[in-house]
């Protein structure tokens, strides 16, 4: 009797044990990361983690966004993991990020982590803005492949031009932040005014315009490199051109969402988001990634790009948005109505 | 029945009590959905839309510095209001700002020089000043010092205030203002189109014989099926600048006002379609049998019968079109180029910018055709006659060769511009690399790899609709019920057909945000359905209440109001009215009711997007994504997917209806 008692109950307890050890944390996390990748990602992270189950709310960067803000007074992320980092900047400046140093921060580049310690993002992989040219609609139009954004402005071009808004992009804002860097204020803007001259759409999204030059819509799109090559794998006719002035760029980051109940979880995944295997994960689709040395060149994309890239400053571009959209949508949107 | 009556006789005094019992059960139920209207919708809104009148500026007097001389030595303390006064750097105008706004410290010193040795203090005079170094947020009324260096880096942050800036700042942009005109401009247009249409398509099926009706209900329900993205998909492959008919359009592009157009025209002719044919469906054939008798020509008897019998259904239409046009966002987002609307403006300030107070200020702003269409439809229904008294007879359409083939040829050409929108979109989702390999491939139906959740949100879709179709159709019949027939209490019914309005005017994407800032109150007692699938049944109900809402008010208004002064008269309760006479005779406008949540809930996006959570992924938010993602022919197959569910169900609600129909609507046929 006894023996039989004591005998279930250690079955029980054993039960008890295994199932706590077993016990899986669920952290929800929000995420911009393409569906194809975001199941590769959670597998090979649980792969080391078998115990955190990770729930994805995967939408568009700009959805995303306006989610967490409109849950600021009562967060429901745990983890933002894949954002660009511009979003993420806003954020931060809300205090609605937890600043957290994970376990190798310093092996990544240093423009991949945020400034403050402890820095309140760290970044996944970077990716850069270029132009998407369709070779066979412009050899039908008697065109030259543009080789810098100030070809752009070439007569030649009017109307086979389309970029994203950048009132409705953040691709769109990190071209007109870029060519404000690049090129002064003041050159930056009279180059607006003559690039605007040549646009035929502002689209409201970023991966848009490429999307467009690799279905004919138009010839010339600016875009980003990463969605340039996946129209080219698909087999479309254009040319990923990396303007010759430099780019500008923007990462994928992650991080802790402030006020989280699941900090030890959330630590742990954005300690695994910055280690030499995600970063290899990471390296699949992307270009350029966190961790120097990692990164193999990815098909279809021009080896120049990371020495392309300007020496984007975020800070800046975050604190100086309002103005400039408020400048952009003045100047330009107001004019963009068709002559209809 | 009759033996009812005789068992007993009523008393005058009983007959008034029982009146009294059925109008306090009437009453006491429209307040429970009046309730539901006024938690799902009326409340979320107004979170929402008083976010229009909060204004940020900069509050100069709440930040307090501290400069140093090169040698360290500390001054006297001075608030930036003071230095402002002294200096005039940043002018009254400049103060006012949004909630993203930053003014950088540096601009109260002009001979700020970052490499000088000079140190600055800066500190709140409360505790809700905040200011950002470089982008870490500070608060609070602690000193903090920085190097000249580090100094560049501090921006002030504005505070809140009510107020009504923000409504002086939109009528004072020039670009956002022109939204006004540009979507106005559309929905008239579409507007006067797409009732055209329809009534001309409604008018043939109920009052012709010719063939093929059935088959022309099914085409004309087609772009209900679909999401509005899909028309502006296939328009480009049709007419965009690779199109297969380019040359059709005489150089004018598919991008801007021409696409917006005939796509809105594509998906709101089924919602004029259903509305309009209701109100031609029950006419009374006496009425057509005095017109002919006192020797009126036929276009004399359209004129002073069918229209006037029609014109609730017809005003009604009028403005679901002309409301569903102008808070659509999906189809401009698309193919609107750059032509600004209203709807577009909210993606714009809400997505784009996270700038939700201006976004709020442009939902007030598409509110006001809502409490237009109120207004009027106020004014129609007093005017509105019962078509169907209990002494009606059913009009019975008779052959016409000549008139017959004219409605065939117009049903045709209906029937071919939709049918062909599909058939392009079932193109575009089978062809490999449009418009340079047209092979045809079934890759893009690998949901699995894509955007949205894959096959787990097909199912889910499937769920969601279920669901909405069941409660929905309940909660909008009763409440258009009670609302008609009860007497008396008008302000009441006044306050709750507003709240039936509403729903159409609200551009999905500001419910959503609105259901965020509700529901995700921690302090709300509802606060647990947020991120469940609950959430999502509540706000598709609410989001496509109004066309339910018509639908079933243009129906229950042809039954004449003497039914219920005779039930009662029977000392019948009222529900036995209402379950034995009211619904048999409106079943087929519930039927309709139900398969139009059905359907509206497998495509709608705007609203959802906000509100699905990891087990609530949804097929139609797929397909925005995958088309936003670039994945174009992936999206056309997820919404051909969404179609073919639709079109399954919308023929096994055919068959109910057949045979519900057969069983109950015997009394239509002599």
């Amino acid at each position: 009797m006894n023996h039989k008692k004591s005998f279930a109950l250690a079955a029980f307890a054993t039960i008890l044990i295994s199932s706590a050890a077993w016990a899986e944390t669920e952290l929800t996390v929000y995420t911009a990361i393409e569906a194809e990748d975001l199941k590769r990602y959670a597998e090979t992270f649980n792969q080391d983690h078998p115990d955190i189950k990770l729930n994805f709310i995967r939408d568009s960067t700009g959805v995303v966004t306006a989610k967490l803000f409109a849950e600021k007074d009562n967060p429901q992320a745990d983890v933002i993991w894949g954002l660009a980092a511009t979003s993420l900047l806003v954020l931060k400046a809300e205090g609605m990020l937890e600043p957290y140093a994970p376990k190798g921060v310093e092996l990544l580049k240093p423009e991949y982590v945020d400034k403050d310690t402890p820095p309140a993002w760290v970044g996944m992989d970077g990716w850069a803005a270029s132009i998407c040219y369709n070779t066979v609609e412009g050899q039908k139009l008697g065109l030259t492949a543009p080789k810098s954004w100030k070809d752009l402005t070439k007569p030649e071009y009017k109307g086979h031009v389309v970029m994203p808004n950048p009132a409705s992009s953040g691709t769109g804002y990190l071209d007109v932040s870029s060519w404000i860097q690049l090129f002064g204020e003041k050159e930056g803007w009279s180059y607006m005014d003559g690039l605007h001259e040549n646009i035929a759409a502002y689209t409201h999204s970023g991966s848009k315009p490429c999307k467009m030059a690799a279905a004919g819509e138009t010839v010339i799109g600016i875009s980003f490199e990463f969605r340039a090559a996946k129209s080219k794998a698909e087999g479309a006719p254009i040319d990923i051109i990396i303007p010759e002035e430099g780019i500008g760029w923007d990462m994928e980051a992650s991080a802790i969402v402030a006020g989280t109940a699941k900090e030890e979880a959330a630590k742990t995944l954005i300690d695994w988001s910055v280690s030499k295997k995600a970063n290899e994960m990471y390296n699949v689709g992307w270009a350029i990634v966190a961790m120097p040395g990692v990164a193999k060149p990815v098909p279809h994309l021009p080896a120049n790009i990371e020495e392309k890239m300007i020496k984007n400053d975020f800070e800046w571009a975050a604190n100086n948005r309002n103005a400039i959209l408020a400048e952009w949508s003045k100047r330009y949107d107001s004019k963009s109505e068709p002559k209809s | 029945m009759a033996m009812a009556i005789d068992a007993a006789l009523p008393t005058g005094r009983k007959l008034k009590l029982s009146l009294d019992r059925d109008e306090i059960t009437k009453r006491g139920l429209m307040v429970v959905i009046a309730l539901y209207l006024v938690v799902a919708l009326a409340a979320p809104l107004y979170v929402m839309l008083s976010k229009s009148f909060s204004t940020y500026s900069f509050d100069l007097a709440k930040f307090e510095f501290q400069v140093s001389d090169k040698d360290g030595n500390w001054g006297e303390p001075i608030t930036a209001d003071a230095l402002n006064q002294q200096l005039s750097v940043v002018p009254p105008a400049k103060l006012g700002t949004n909630s993203d706004g930053r003014l950088q410290a540096t601009a109260f010193f002009p001979d700020f020089s970052f490499r000088s040795p000079v140190k600055y203090k800066i500190r709140g005079t409360s505790d809700d000043a905040s200011f950002l170094v470089g982008l870490q947020l500070h608060s609070g009324t602690e000193w903090q010092e920085f190097g000249s260096n580090e100094f560049r880096r501090v921006m002030l942050r504005p505070s809140r205030a009510i107020g009504l800036e923000n409504y002086t700042t939109y009528f004072s942009t020039p670009t956002l203002f022109r939204s006004i005109e540009n979507s106005v401009f559309i929905a008239i247009i579409s507007t006067v189109v797409t009732v055209g249409l329809a009534f001309g398509f409604a008018y043939a099926l109920n009052r012709s014989c010719m063939r093929f009706k059935d088959a022309f209900k099914l085409v004309a329900m087609v772009p209900i099926l679909v999401p509005s993205l899909l028309p502006g998909i296939a328009l480009i492959y049709l007419f965009g600048n690779q199109g297969l008919f380019k040359d059709v359009l005489m150089g004018v592009p598919i991008y801007g006002p021409l696409g917006i157009v005939v796509g809105s025209v594509f998906f709101a002719f089924p919602h004029a379609m259903i509305i309009i044919s209701t109100a031609l469906a029950i006419s009374d054939q006496r009425h057509y049998e005095a017109a002919a008798s006192l020797r009126a020509s036929s276009w004399r008897t359209f004129w002073t019968v069918t229209i006037p019998g029609a014109r609730y259904g017809l005003i009604s239409a009028a403005f679901v079109v002309f409301t569903l046009v102008i808070t659509d966002f999906g189809l401009p987002k698309v193919i609107g180029g750059q032509f600004n609307v209203l709807a577009v403006d909210i993606y714009k300030q809400v997505i784009g910018q996270q700038n939700f107070e201006m976004g709020a200020v442009v939902s007030v702003i598409l509110l006001v055709p809502a409490i237009a269409a109120f207004v009027v439809d106020r004014m129609v229904q007093k005017k509105q006659v019962a078509l169907l008294s209990a002494r009606s007879v059913p009009y019975q359409p008779k052959p016409n060769r000549r008139f017959d083939a004219l409605c065939l040829a117009w049903c045709s050409l209906i029937a071919i511009f939709i049918l062909g929108i599909m058939a392009t979109s079932q193109f575009a989702a089978l062809v490999k690399l449009w418009p340079y390999d047209l092979s045809v491939s079934l890759k893009h139906y690998a949901f699995d790899r894509m955007d949205g959740g894959g096959w787990g949100s097909y199912y889910n879709s499937i769920r969601l609709a279920a669901l909405t179709a069941v409660f929905g159709t309940i909660i909008v019949f009763v409440g258009a019920y009670m609302v008609e027939k009860t007497e008396g209490f008008r302000s009441g019914r006044s306050a709750f057909q507003f709240l039936a309005m509403l729903p159409m005017a609200v551009p999905g994407m500001v419910l959503g945000l609105a259901y965020i800032f509700f529901f995700n109150d921690p302090t709300n007692p509802l606060h647990a359905i947020y991120g469940t699938m609950t959430i999502l049944v509540v706000c598709t109900i609410t989001h496509f209440y109004t066309v339910g809402h018509l639908t079933a008010l243009t129906a229950l208004k042809q039954i004449d109001q003497e039914f219920e002064p005779v039930a009662a008269s029977l000392k019948q309760p009222f529900y036995k009215l209402f379950a034995r006479v009211t619904v048999p005779v409106c079943l087929p406008a519930i039927l309709e009711i139900s398969i139009y949540l059905f359907v509206n809930a497998m495509t709608t996006v705007s609203a959802v997007v906000f509100l699905y959570s990891k087990d609530t992924a949804l097929a139609s938010v797929a397909v925005l994504n995958m088309d936003d993602a670039g994945d174009v022919a992936p999206a056309a197959a997820m919404a051909m997917m969404i179609f073919y569910t639709n079109a399954a169900a919308r023929l096994i609600h055919l068959f109910i209806s057949k045979v519900l129909v057969a069983r109950t609507q015997a009394w239509r046929l002599r």
